[in-house]
């Protein structure tokens, strides 16, 4: 597909929108379809390497991928536009969910269905860490760090922030150790 | 403390450090929401993630969903500003350096060592979410099989959803 340069605002904004609206559980997989299939807004391998940075940078993915591809076509503005075209209409369903949630909430058929969803959604996560976790079986010495983390989140207790920049530095250098030697 | 005040410097702060994704920070989010400041308890939590999986929308939508269900309107904007500035910002003036590692060591090191951190998160994620919604045998045999399907196939999880819910309807979980 033909390269474009001109994405306008309103692109942008109706881009994202449907992106957003299309996925359940993230929406990630939809980006690419989107953006690079469909729109042609940036070539696969443009796509690819924003994609790897919006994963290594904090921050939610999608969101992140929105603010680089909205400041690549139209700068600040355009980033912004790109997050508010991402969030808005979820915004007001998750409202109107929450609204719907505190006003029959307790009824007990919304508390079975949740429940099941509930449990649904448990596996969901549990999946997507063990898929992540596969690809990492060639490295066994870092997944030392995947275990630390869970032992201090779930049995410890401690708080994100310190656990993360305690173990990111020593997990870095021992990457950098490996790939070293292994270079 | 005024309680936006709170969302926005706690919400903020996990904005930086969800490396690997909104999923990642669930575990903090659940201590903050819960343990901490009280704002609601275990099932409830339960609920408002199970509410945010079957919306359409990004992950990170949940933020949005707290901020709504501790302080109303004003807590739901506050709460979706202090996840989206952070690192939108962060990220909007890192692009242009990026670029120029791209290829490099660095690039390579940093990503490889990140990526085990984010792995033990979403984990932890699914282990809390896990002990909040399987209170019941049925409910943690639709959780292992839920597991077994999604890694043994590509079926949209809005199907899983839809049975999970039947399945609560019906008085199995």
């Amino acid at each position: 597909m033909e390269q474009r340069q001109d994405i306008s605002h309103g692109e942008l904004f109706w881009g994202f929108n449907k992106i957003a609206l299309s996925g359940f559980g993230g929406v990630m997989s939809w980006a690419r379809q989107t953006i690079v299939e469909e729109r042609g807004w940036l070539s696969s391998e443009e796509f690819t390497s924003l994609f790897g940075l919006c994963q290594f940078m904090p921050g939610p993915n999608t969101l992140n991928l929105a603010v680089c591809i909205g400041a690549r076509f139209q700068g600040a503005s355009g980033a912004l536009i790109s997050l508010f075209g991402l969030l808005f209409v979820p915004f007001l369903i998750i409202i109107g969910f929450g609204a719907l949630y505190g006003k029959f909430g307790e009824l007990p058929a919304i508390q079975a269905m949740l429940r099941g969803i509930g449990a649904v959604a448990a596996g969901l996560m549990l999946a997507m860490g063990l898929r992540m976790a596969a690809d990492l079986v060639r490295r066994p010495l870092l997944l030392v760090f995947s275990a630390l983390i869970l032992v201090g989140v779930i049995l410890l207790h401690w708080p994100l922030v310190a656990l993360m920049f305690g173990l990111a530095p020593l997990s870095i250098w021992l990457s950098a150790r490996r790939y070293c030697t292994s270079s | 403390m005024n309680v936006i005040v709170e969302i926005m410097l706690k919400f903020g702060m996990l904005s930086l450090v969800a490396f690997g994704g909104a999923s990642t920070v669930l575990p903090e989010l659940h201590r903050l929401a819960v343990e901490t400041h009280g704002w609601m308890s275990d099932a409830t939590f339960a609920h408002l993630v199970a509410i945010s999986q079957a919306t359409p929308g990004p992950n990170s939508i949940i933020f949005t969903l707290v901020g709504w269900h501790v302080a109303g309107l004003s807590g739901a904007l506050a709460a979706t500003v202090a996840m989206c500035a952070p690192s939108s910002l962060l990220i909007f003036f890192f692009m242009g350096f990026w670029k120029k590692i791209q290829g490099t060591r660095w690039h390579n090191i940093i990503q490889t060592g990140i990526s085990p951190l984010a792995i033990g998160l979403v984990l932890a994620s699914g282990c809390i979410i896990t002990r909040g919604a399987d209170k019941s045998w049925g409910a943690c045999g639709l959780t292992a099989a839920t597991v077994l399907i999604v890694l043994n196939s590509r079926l949209n999880p809005l199907w899983l959803i839809g049975c999970g819910a039947l399945l609560g309807l019906a008085g199995i979980i």
